[in-house]
């Protein structure tokens, strides 16, 4: 038939068209140093706003002071390691050490990334009640006295049990190990994003309901809804060694800048600038608040505290 | 010992003797349809082909009964085996290991080995110029010339001349346009256009390749088939991972999952196209002395353009459905508006970005629905001359525009012409959270309907599914399979469900079950409904399209936050996710087939004297199945399609698994979760659907 005639044709056809393709053009551009050599800085932005209140501070004082094209990049901290492995990123300025493996893989085995000081902010993770719930019972900031109210916190979603209310799944946690070797009466239910969980905290707080969340420190929204932490065993150096038996509370973290190793190499005053840059909890909360709760863009707000902290940020100029 | 039924199609015709009856006038009518307003699915044209069949063969009694006596030796061999609790261990091997170490391997050997270096960096640097290119094309002529091509565009489609169609196709273009410079949303929208432009155009490329290759050789459309089925049901999030690996962050990655994504319908039409062409017209072709070549240019390719044009839309559509998404990896463009305004909980700053999607949706879809029109219409075709004297006209308008309005106005949309919606959007969610959570007198209110359902109604069903010992579960799937299908389809329905054992998935895959179970319910009841309704009562019809238009198109991260207001995290506001998802597919298709019943039927049926719902109930349901059945697949698909988006909200199980896979890169996780997805897809679509004509013969 003539449409075996097609069909050998087409086949030959895609067969020249592939092995031209494949002539026509040697090993390809790997694009590792196209962006650190370049005069564009991409600075990944994860899903939360103190991130954005970084990037975009950096962004304005990068483009004014410096002269340097900018460019912001949301994603998220996993994703946001693997572009500044292979260089579709220059900066990542705060890193909460979500992603322990790719550390390790990047900075120590591969060097394609290096370390850039601290940002300055303090990050902290734990349980959390609203303050109006721990003002009635003043003994659930207490682990231990937990199991006491895991009815209160209990939901149709806990399975019989109370309600530790979870974020996003890219968030560092280990609470079902926690929960378990403490022997306690709740289950975590994951939110499954950080919006999700702020709508069911806000609404949680509207209706004066007790609830248990995990929940982290710095982070716009303590501006307007007042927590109060739940004690877990104090931690101890490499308590949090094993994921299975981990049984104290979260570290504080101070979080950390990482940069594209060729961009620390061919990056000038821009990668020397990240490297100095350095702010206080207080000072990220002022502009990440200015963005989340007053609705300002995050641009108009790094304009803003750019021009009323000079003295801060002078020192961070090359 | 088959006495098939008079199928109203046979969808499987012999080699070289295309079946002129496939699909009467379904994928046709749609075709002339305005896309969203018409057209139900995110197209699935595939499936209408299996759901036309009747379930030939012996009658069911008998094969449950041999099913029966198989279950009686097998069964308690392998209860006494393995045990009669959950899906035993010995049967589960392990996936992820091996899938982790392909992760190590890819990102040690990423600049080095020839893969990359010689095969797949070339198609990402190549994606990355394309789409750079196309931006660098927009920017260059400026608003003005963007907004001027597309009415030109659009009026094009429509006719170029100065006829209804055309200057309303044009005026919509205009108006989407207007609107998404209106909210402050130029810049973005152009670099989600970029992207667009490139995926659409790869996307049709290669669906029209494959829909080809399907259309003219039977093995080829039996060897494609489930390879489609797997390209759309599995979750974009669970190989947005492998892709980033392989492709790298940003554009390349974000282009290539479109297209995979995209490019399923344009090949499904394509190939549908090509079988259906007349016979008539090829033998008269064939007499004429053409060769085989020419016959497919000359005949059978333009028989089918109708086809592929429809397929062109669907694929448009589904690539725009990705566009949020996308940006999960940094692609930046409007779907990066919509999750900085999510990070920040502002629903009304993230309905913004939504519209212009919808807005950019709606223009492409008239578009194209309108060149689908005017090839139906055949009066007066434009002689070539003045064709290309128009076309000459309106590049140099375009050009004009562009010109004069960079000159005056600047390549930037004028700032001051900006309005902000978010303030009394975020208002009016608030109100509606507030005053509907509960509270109200005797219906209670969405937060007690909310926890009433899942006490009695998921709670029990997934507790039920998952005490059931998993021999029972197996034997249901291969009794209801078999009911409407065949030993083959049982077959496959049981592999699907023991390969989602293997994996070592079973009780959270059972979970997700439970949940699309209910979904699926809480989707067709009221979706046939209206449906019905829509089909009877023209206002009904015409009032609810512009709705289901929106709920088809508005990226589903925005109505999240209002979900969880009003039905607290979980796994209830997970399912109203996808009820509303999957909805308007429903209401369409059921509508469609409900009106296109036989009109001397019904007519007879009246003139006997039947009331409106013996109408219904003897005439027109009976004859909409076919309809019905595309239905159920649908809303299984869509459903399905939705189940990571519940993840976000609460729903956990497979969803939760799938993100938390591509958020923490942790490709074992997210690739099992997704594959497991596309199992209880295959098992759901073996159950509910009646044999597949290729088991027929």
């Amino acid at each position: 038939m003539h449409s075996k005639r097609i069909r050998t044709t087409l086949a030959a056809g895609s067969a020249v068209l592939g092995m031209v393709a494949l002539s026509a053009c040697g090993a390809a551009d790997t694009g590792a140093s196209s962006s650190g050599g370049g005069d564009t800085v991409t600075i990944a932005v994860p899903s939360w706003v103190g991130a954005e209140a970084n990037a975009a501070v950096a962004k304005h004082i990068l483009e004014e002071e410096l002269g340097a094209k900018v460019k912001l990049q949301q994603m998220d901290e996993p994703v946001a390691w693997d572009a500044l492995d292979s260089g579709k990123v220059d900066a990542i300025l705060e890193d909460w050490g979500g992603v322990p493996k790719k550390e390790k893989r990047y900075v120590e085995e591969r060097e394609t990334v290096v370390a850039a000081g601290d940002l300055g902010v303090t990050g902290h993770i734990g349980w959390f009640v609203p303050k109006y719930f721990a003002d009635e019972n003043p003994d659930v900031t207490d682990w231990k006295n937990l199991n006491k109210y895991a009815d209160e916190f209990k939901t149709t979603e806990s399975g019989g049990k109370g309600q530790l209310l979870e974020g996003s799944p890219s968030y560092t946690t280990n609470d079902d190990a926690i929960i378990k070797n403490l022997d306690l009466d709740l289950k975590t239910v994951y939110a499954g994003s950080e919006a999700a969980q702020i709508t069911q905290i806000k609404k949680y707080v509207k209706e004066k309901k007790p609830f248990l969340t995990y929940w982290w420190t710095p982070q716009w929204l303590n501006a307007e809804i007042d927590f109060v932490e739940v004690k877990l065993p104090e931690y101890t150096e490499g308590c949090d060694a094993d994921p299975e038996k981990v049984a104290c509370a979260y570290p504080n973290t101070p979080l950390q800048k990482y940069l594209n190793a060729d961009f620390v190499k061919d990056g000038g005053d821009a990668a020397q600038f990240l490297k100095n840059f350095n702010w206080s909890t207080e000072q990220q909360n002022q502009v990440a608040k200015w963005i989340a709760g007053d609705g300002m863009s995050s641009k108009d707000a790094a304009a803003k505290w750019v021009e009323e902290n000079k003295s801060t940020w002078e020192k961070w100029l090359p | 010992m088959t006495t098939a039924t008079p199928a109203p199609s046979s969808p499987a015709p012999e080699p070289g003797k295309p079946d002129k009856t496939a699909e009467p006038g379904k994928a046709a009518s749609t075709a002339s349809g305005s896309g969203p307003d018409r057209e139900g699915p995110p197209g699935r044209p595939g499936a209408l082909r299996r759901l036309t069949a009747r379930t030939p063969g012996r009658p069911p009694a008998r094969r449950l009964l041999v099913l029966a006596l198989l279950a009686l030796v097998a069964i308690p061999l392998a209860a006494s085996v393995w045990g009669s609790g959950s899906w035993p261990d010995a049967l589960t091997y392990d996936v992820r290991s091996p899938l982790d170490e392909l992760d190590a391997w890819l990102v040690d050997n990423r600049e080095s080995h020839w893969l990359f270096l010689y095969f797949l960096l070339h198609i990402s640097n190549n994606a990355v110029s394309a789409v750079d290119g196309v931006l660098a094309l927009l920017q260059g002529l400026g608003w003005t010339g963007v907004t001027a091509g597309a009415a030109a565009l659009a009026w094009f489609a429509g006719g170029a001349d100065l006829g209804r169609r055309a200057l309303r196709t044009a005026a919509t273009a205009l108006g989407a346009f207007a609107v998404i410079g209106l909210l402050d949303l130029w810049a973005p929208a152009m670099e989600t256009l970029a992207l667009m432009a490139v995926a659409v155009a790869a996307a049709a490329l290669i669906g029209a390749a494959l829909g080809l290759a399907a259309g003219l050789s039977d093995r080829c459309e039996r060897l494609l088939r489930p390879v489609f089925d797997t390209m759309q049901v599995m979750p974009a999030f669970a190989y947005l991972l492998p892709f980033v690996l392989l492709f790298g962050i940003g554009t390349p990655s974000a282009l290539i999952a479109t297209v995979i994504y995209a490019a399923p319908p344009m090949a499904r039409l394509t190939s549908l196209g090509l079988r259906g062409a007349d016979p008539a017209a090829l033998e008269a072709s064939a007499s004429l002395g053409a060769n085989a070549w020419q016959r497919l240019l000359t005949a059978r390719l333009p028989l089918a353009r109708r086809q592929m044009l429809l397929g062109l839309n669907q694929t448009i559509m589904m690539c725009l459905s990705m566009v949020v998404l996308a940006s999960v990896i940094g692609a930046g463009g409007l779907g990066d508006e919509v999750f900085t305004a999510l990070s920040r909980v502002d629903v009304g700053q993230a309905l913004g970005p939504g519209i212009a999607i919808v807005l950019i949706a709606i223009w492409l879809d008239r578009t194209t629905a309108a060149a689908g029109a005017r090839l139906d219409d055949t009066s007066a075709p434009a002689s070539r001359g003045r064709a290309w004297s128009v076309r000459a006209a309106a590049a140099a308008f375009v050009a004009a525009a562009s010109a004069a309005g960079s000159a005056a106005l600047g390549r930037q949309w004028p700032e001051q012409w900006t309005v902000d919606l978010s303030a009394p959007v975020n208002t009016a969610v608030d109100w509606i959270t507030d005053n509907l959570g509960s509270g109200i007198p005797l219906i209670g209110g969405t937060v007690t309907w909310s926890e009433n359902f899942a006490r009695w109604v998921l709670n029990p069903l997934r507790d039920g599914l998952q005490g059931a010992p998993w021999w029972l579960l197996l034997l249901a799937a291969a009794a209801l399979a078999l009911l409407t299908g065949t030993w083959r389809t049982a077959t496959t329905a049981v592999a699907a469900l023991a390969a989602i054992g293997a994996m070592g998935l079973w009780p959270t895959s059972l979970n997700t079950l439970s949940q699309v179970l209910a979904a699926l319910v809480v989707t067709l009841l009221p979706g046939v409904a209206i449906g019905v309704l829509a089909a009877r009562v023209p206002w009904v019809d015409r009032a609810i399209r512009p709705v289901l238009d929106v709920m088809q198109t508005m990226p589903q991260f925005i109505y999240l936050i209002p979900v969880v207001a009003l039905f607290n995290v979980g796994r209830t506001a997970a399912i109203i996710a996808a009820v509303v998802y999957a909805l308007p597919a429903v209401i369409r298709i059921t509508a469609q087939g409900v009106r296109e019943t036989d009109p001397g039927a019904l007519e007879a049926a009246r003139s006997m004297g039947a009331s409106t719902g013996q109408q219904l109930r003897h005439v027109q349901l009976p004859l909409a199945r076919p309809a019905l059945l595309l239905a159920v697949n649908q809303g299984v698909v869509l459903v399905l399609a939705i189940v990571v988006i519940g993840g976000l909200v609460g729903g956990g199980a497979l969803g939760y698994d799938v993100v938390y896979g591509l958020q923490k890169s942790e490709l074992g996780i997210g690739l099992t979760a997704g594959a497991a997805i596309v199992c209880l897809g295959v098992l759901l679509d073996r159950v509910t659907q009646p044999a597949a004509t290729r088991d027929r013969r």
